[in-house]
This record gives C-alpha cells, sequence and structure tokens, in this order.
C-alpha cells in the first residue's frame, strides 16, 4: 500500500514520538528519518521497529520523519501504525 | 484468596504513554485506561491502538486493569472495542448506560469480537457506568441482566450534568443516585464504585467524602490524580482495632461453628451472620486470608 495524504500522530511529550508521514511516488522506496534523544544508544532499534510495522503494513514507498523523546517499543509501534493508517485514510471511528 | 480489592481506581488518559508505562507503580488497586472523555475527539484513533499496544506488552504488575471504551451511541464504540477486546483487559468499562438493551446491545459486539478472536471461556469482565437520570432509574434490571457484569459505578459529572444541576462538594444532588445504585449493586452482588473527587488539591474533602460513600457501602472511588490513592487508601483500609476484633469474631465465630453453635457472645455482645460478614470484609481488606485463620485454628 502507498500512503495518500501527509499525516502525523504522537506528541513531543517525554516518553512520546512524533512520526510525520509524506507520500512519495511508487518505485521510491522507504526513507526513514530519526531524530531522538536518546539517538546514539538506540538508533538501530528505533529504525528496526519502524520498519517492522511498515512491513507488517506492507508500506513500501514512503518518507517517515519520526522525533523520539525516548518512547518504549509499544507507543513507537502505536504512533507509527497511527501515522500510517491516518496517511492511507483510514480513520476509523475517529472525527 | 482474598478478594480483590478495588478502593482505588486510577483514570489515565488513553492517549498519553508516559502515564500508561507507569501505570503499575502508582500502588492504586486498578487503573482505568479512558479512551473517552480523557481523549480528544482527533485523537480518538490514536488512543485506541496505543492502549491496544501498551496491552500488549507493559507489564502492570498486580494492578487490575481497566478500559474506558467510548459509548456505543457514538463513531467511536464499537471501533474501541474491536481493538481492545481481543487484547482481553481484566475488565472494559461501559459508560452512559441506560438500560438493560443497552447493556445487551454492548455484550453482543463484546461476544461477537470474542467469538471471531477464538477467545473461549473469557474472564474479561464488565463495569457499567451510570451516568444519566434514566440510568439511575433503571439500574436495578441493569445491575441483574448480564452474569460478566461485575461492577457498577456512578459517573457524577456526567449524570449532574444531565440532571441540569451543579455537582456541590456535598454531593447533594447524587446523594439519591449513590444510595440506589449501591442498592442495586449489594442485591446482585456487585462491586459498587463512586465517582470522581475533581479538585485534587484539596485532600482534607477528598478523605471527607471518601469516608462518606464507604459509610454508603461502596467499595472504592475512581481517582483523576496519582496524589489521592494513599488517602483514599487511608480511608478504606481498616484500623489496627478493627482488625483486632474482626479477626477475633471470625476465630471464635470458626471454633463455635465447629462445635454446632450458631450464635454466641463475645464481651456480652451477640455475635450472628451478619456480625461474621462484616469481620470477613475488614479482614479481606486487611489482606488477611480466613482460610489462614481457620488453618492457626486446627
Amino acid at each position: 500500500m502507498t500512503p495518500k495524504f501527509k499525516a502525523q500522530a504522537g506528541t513531543f511529550e517525554s516518553s512520546d514520538i512524533m512520526v510525520l508521514i509524506e507520500p512519495v511516488a511508487e518505485g521510491t522506496g522507504r526513507q526513514v528519518d530519526i531524530s531522538s534523544t536518546v539517538m546514539l544508544q538506540f538508533e538501530k532499534d528505533l529504525k528496526e521497529c519502524i520498519n517492522q510495522v511498515l512491513d507488517v503494513m506492507e508500506i513500501e514507498n514512503v518518507h517517515l520523519i519520526a522525533k523520539d523523546k525516548g518512547a518504549l517499543t509499544p507507543t513507537i509501534k502505536a504512533r507509527v501504525e497511527t501515522a500510517v493508517k491516518r496517511s492511507l485514510g483510514i480513520q476509523e471511528g475517529t472525527l | 484468596m482474598a478478594k480483590k480489592k478495588r478502593r482505588s481506581m486510577l483514570y489515565i488518559p488513553g492517549n498519553n504513554p508516559a502515564m500508561i508505562q507507569q501505570s503499575g507503580v502508582y500502588g492504586c488497586d486498578a487503573v482505568l485506561l479512558d479512551l473517552e472523555d480523557a481523549v480528544a475527539l482527533n485523537q480518538k484513533d490514536a488512543a485506541r491502538i496505543l492502549v491496544r499496544s501498551m496491552l500488549e506488552t507493559v507489564n502492570f504488575y498486580d494492578t487490575e486493569v481497566c478500559v474506558r471504551v467510548n459509548n456505543m451511541q457514538t463513531p467511536f464504540g464499537l471501533a474501541d472495542l474491536e481493538e481492545i477486546v481481543p487484547m482481553q483487559p481484566d475488565n472494559i468499562r461501559f459508560p452512559k448506560t441506560e438500560s438493560v438493551q443497552d447493556v445487551k446491545d454492548f455484550m453482543k459486539e463484546v461476544r461477537r469480537i470474542e467469538k471471531e478472536h477464538g477467545i473461549k471461556d473469557p474472564k474479561m469482565t464488565i463495569h457499567v457506568m451510570i451516568e444519566t437520570a434514566k440510568g439511575v432509574a433503571n439500574v436495578y434490571d441493569i445491575a441483574a441482566c448480564e452474569p460478566r457484569v461485575d461492577a457498577i459505578t456512578i459517573g457524577g459529572q456526567d449524570l449532574t450534568a444531565d440532571m441540569g444541576i451543579v455537582k456541590t462538594p456535598d454531593g447533594a444532588g447524587i446523594d439519591y443516585a449513590r444510595k440506589r445504585i449501591v442498592m442495586a449493586g449489594k442485591a446482585n452482588n456487585l462491586d459498587v464504585l463512586d465517582t470522581v473527587f475533581a479538585d485534587v488539591n484539596d485532600e482534607e474533602g477528598l478523605k471527607e467524602e471518601t469516608e462518606y460513600i464507604k459509610k454508603l457501602g461502596f467499595a472504592g472511588k475512581a481517582l483523576i490524580n496519582p496524589r489521592q490513592v494513599d488517602p483514599v487508601h487511608e480511608v478504606f483500609n481498616p484500623s489496627e482495632n478493627e482488625i483486632r476484633k474482626a479477626y477475633r469474631v471470625y476465630s471464635e465465630f470458626y471454633k463455635n461453628t465447629k462445635a454446632g453453635i450458631g450464635v454466641f457472645a463475645i464481651d456480652g455482645k451477640m455475635i450472628d451472620a451478619p456480625v461474621v460478614q462484616r469481620a470477613i470484609t475488614v479482614l479481606e481488606y486487611a489482606n488477611i486470608d480466613i482460610k489462614d485463620i481457620e488453618k492457626s485454628l486446627e
């Protein structure tokens, strides 16, 4: 699936992560840009976690920007999933 | 095993990862992960995905975990159930319950989702929230209509709004509702849980209100700040003197029952079934298992 809209999820609060998604043209591939307060320690884990969600949701062409404030794995996964669903126009049960 | 206590049930906003991940260390008996009033309308999707993800991973230790979903009449209620029911938290809190039909409709969806996810013999229970005048009027039928309902709770803010009155510190406007809901709960062997005390800076007021609702028969209270946990526990925890007295009553009861004596006296006061039941309740709140007392008397 390919994101259709610009979307974001999360906050800049401590223990949270802000995820922004920009649609890109088919065949562009994934570009994941991460900045984090714990970049030195967890850059690899952050990237892996984000890519896992993108894999499960079958998102191949996307530009994802993540600003992390020390979020735990379940928060990272939830925010990426939310941002992707919003970018796909899947926002069931939300005004 | 002693009965699970529900003295303190702390609301945690469902879109706040920092608070959710720390839920297990606040010392409250239960956490209420809130997808309803604590979540902005345009963040409902984010909150339900976050809560589901947290339920998969976070260790809540021995804290009971309840999720308050949105009412089924809103665009969010069913979507909440689809995400949360498969995770089987300890309980789901169903807000603005007004009738037996509401509960039936709600349970129909819960059971459908459980079936679709192959959940057999589900342990998750339901807490119904009474928050409207109609709900108060129908509370006896609501309390009796579904075996998976194990607690009933009053929502004071919404109830006063529905009644068109102001919630005052003395709770006058919701006093009848509190008493009616307690009776309905007790008649059906349900825990009855009180509404929040909104002023987090007024510890004395919180204690006074908790003393009052304890006297009415409530098992606990919903809280909105971790600072409210200790004062509420202080009120619900029995004093050393109460525990000693309850221990003595139950010990004498056990010995007399074994000897075939139904009613007996301690210090000239008659001890019968209701007194024993009160003693058992005190021992439960003191984390004393009556089986241990019985063993010590063998």
